[in-house]
């Protein structure tokens, strides 16, 4: 889960790096409140988990409390790259002397956290990095030992940073374990003229797996801008609605993800990622059905299920005991293979409902279902 | 021959007692897997029926190794404690972990891939299916009866895209399926299996399944490119996904590639390897390219 600029700067707060004063708010009234608390003049930013923000006019300066006010009701609303910016943050502006970047970041092909820093901060960092990548230093971190003094003043002295950055790099390490990061960012890192070292802006990604050990961002979840989606998660289906015609529900997030590649391949488009994992429980499939029937850009369905674990005829009991519960009122294609395929299909046949028609191959039942959006 | 699984390789079970531990355990069982014990410290002492066989279970990994010579471990603990468990196979010296859990914290799978590696231990997983070799054993919760024994090597990393291509190719067969996860970490990477089939008499071709995110199916292109002389035909799903969420700039820093599927086609068929637009016609470039290096057919 990525966090807003304004919850990463808590967490950095919270682990001693320093940060702007700032405070957070919907509301352009108490915008004006919240200017004239930090002193008059500050930067109003939009709160968007996206990047060039500062480019689409989501960050501004605003010279006193009326304008912060004002300046908060442009923004509040406004659309970042499919955004909508529900919150500001309002901060000191900051007297900058340099620029840098610094980040820990998950390398998979290392199976391990590298750093990367740069004493080339600000907006235009992955342009350093590709025009000139010896401007960006980049340090293997051995997860046993983590960033110590010495690592970090390793990493500073490779990327060219002044040695008061070494303090935020053990702290910047220190977000990255306690709260179960995958990413930690700070650009720009910045000094300030009275020789102060500053995080002005941050990302910081969540591992959701270590949800269990970290409840404190819990409520913040349920994020979900399309309300079918968050009548899905509220019924715990791994559901993400798409702008297509073929409803898709399937086994196994790869399978589902081809799914919807050969669908596209016949000329259709998904209206839907539904993955309903491994059982394939009657309920599940009556549920995944009726969220995706309720959805009126629908035009087919294509249930997509390999039987591995579970058994092509316990997933047919579960499409026929889902039909009882949900009124059938698109096309349904189904293609069940794998084992007990046989068994499955003799089941589906015997149910015999008129909506209802089977295909043996994937990508048969892929041209069916798009042929069928097409003509409804 | 087969990679990293023969019928010799006696399986240990850290987990067997759970609800999954249980369930794929009489199934691997059933699939003819050497499951020699299981390991919980709070069942130390007592056995499990499965159907006709009584499988011991020990308080620790060492106990189980000990007594009865396991050299494999399929690990079904919660994420809680995979972490835990993984390390303490890898101090007892098991030669490979087969690690099913789903949901670890990627910090927990970084710590016990960077240690078992130092151990000597290979990891495969977390969040796999497992591995399996077609007719011999089968390590974790790959179906045992969709394929028979054969001349193919399938590395992915998708449970249910693995089980597809199994059942397509059942007639020509597999000498090993390996399930990588789908992690961002992970233990055992396309390269290696690549590499080790082959070294592997009994691997004719290889079936390489890739999905979205990361690159590495890009760097497995480039390790065909160099080191792989057997054929390779590829499967990558995503091309419609939606876009995933951004990574900042680091992301984009680190690997250099936007780890789209488009990318990872473009790469692999720059290396040689045939890809194939959907599943099916996946297996049919296996056919074609089996039958063209047999003119008599197979």
């Amino acid at each position: 889960m990525d966090l807003y600029e304004h919850q990463a700067r808590e967490l950095f707060e919270e682990h001693g790096i320093l940060v702007p004063r700032a405070e957070v708010t919907d509301s352009p009234k108490e915008a004006r409140e919240i200017a004239r608390r930090l002193g008059g003049r500050v930067v109003v930013k939009a709160q968007v988990k996206t990047g060039g923000r500062g480019k689409a006019g989501g960050v501004k300066l605003a010279a006193d409390p009326a304008a912060a006010e004002l300046t908060a009701r442009q923004i509040l609303g406004m659309a970042i790259k499919g955004h909508t910016v529900g919150k500001v943050m309002l901060a000191q502006p900051v007297d900058i002397e340099s620029e840098f970047y610094v980040s820990y970041v998950l390398d998979r092909a290392a199976g391990g956290f590298l750093a990367i820093a740069s004493a080339e901060g600000g907006m235009e960092i992955e342009e350093v990095a590709a025009t000139r990548p010896k401007a960006v230093a980049r340090v293997p971190v051995d997860p046993a030992r983590g960033v110590t003094s010495a690592k970090a003043g390793e990493i500073a002295e490779a990327a060219g940073l002044p040695p008061q950055t070494v303090d935020v790099l053990v702290r910047l390490w220190d977000v990255l374990v306690r709260e179960d990061a995958l990413l930690v960012e700070v650009n720009p890192l910045v000094r300030t003229r009275q020789g102060r070292i500053l995080a002005l802006d941050g990302k910081v990604t969540l591992d959701d797996n270590a949800r269990f050990r970290q409840s404190r961002w819990g409520a913040e979840e349920g994020e979900h801008h399309d309300p079918l989606e968050a009548t899905a998660a509220a019924k715990g289906l791994n559901y993400v609605k798409l702008d297509g015609e073929v409803g898709i529900i399937g086994n196994g997030a790869g399978l589902v993800m081809s799914t919807l590649d050969v669908v596209a391949g016949c000329g259709a488009r998904p209206a839907d990622f539904l993955d309903i994992g491994g059982g394939a429980s009657a309920q599940i499939m009556a549920d995944g059905l009726s969220v995706i029937l309720s959805d009126p850009a629908v035009k087919s369905v294509f249930v997509n299920v390999f039987g591995g674990i579970t058994a092509c005829d316990a997933v047919a009991d579960g499409i026929v005991r889902a039909l009882e519960t949900v009124r059938l009122t698109k096309p349904l294609v189904v293609r069940l293979d794998g084992n007990n395929a046989a068994r499955g299909r003799a089941i589906l046949d015997a149910r015999a409902h008129p909506l209802v028609e089977q295909a043996t191959t994937m990508d048969g039942a892929a041209r069916r279902a798009a042929e069928l959006a097409h003509s409804a | 021959m087969a990679i990293y699984l023969t019928k010799e390789s006696k399986v240990l079970v850290q987990g067997m007692t759970g609800g999954e531990g249980m369930k794929h355990t009489r199934r691997m069982l059933a699939a003819g897997t050497d499951v020699v014990c299981g390991v919980n410290p709070r069942k130390a002492g007592r056995t499990v029926d499965f159907d006709d066989r009584a499988v011991p279970v020990y308080g620790t990994v060492a106990e189980g190794m000990a007594a009865t010579g396991a050299d494999v471990t399929v690990v079904f603990v919660p994420p809680a404690f995979a972490k835990a468990a993984v390390l303490e196979a890898a101090d007892a010296g098991i030669g490979l972990a087969v690690v099913i859990t789903e949901g670890i914290p990627v910090h927990d799978s970084v710590a016990f891939t960077s240690y078992a590696r130092a151990k000597g231990t290979r990891v495969i997983g977390p969040n796999c299916p497992g591995l399996i070799t077609p007719g011999q054993s089968d390590a974790g919760i790959i179906p045992a009866d969709i394929t028979k024994p054969g001349r193919l090597g399938l590395v992915s990393k998708s449970g249910t895209l693995t089980y597809q291509l199994m059942y397509e190719l059942r007639d020509i067969g597999f000498s090993s399926c390996v399930g990588i996860g789908g992690d961002p970490v992970v233990g055992t990477s396309h390269i290696d299996c690549l590499a080790a089939f082959q070294e592997d008499p009994d691997t004719e071709l290889v079936v390489l399944i890739g999905e979205i995110g990361g690159d590495a199916e890009e760097r497995a292109a480039a390790y065909v490119r160099d080191h792989v002389t057997k054929p390779v035909v590829g499967y990558i799903a995503g091309f419609t996904a939606p876009e995933g969420r951004t990574m900042g700039h680091a992301g984009a820093i680190v690997s250099g590639s936007a780890g789209t599927a488009r990318a990872k086609r473009e790469a692999l068929e720059a290396a040689g390897v045939r890809v194939g637009s959907t599943p099916t016609e996946t297996a049919r470039l296996v056919l074609e390219l089996l039958d063209a290096r047999q003119p008599e057919g197979s």
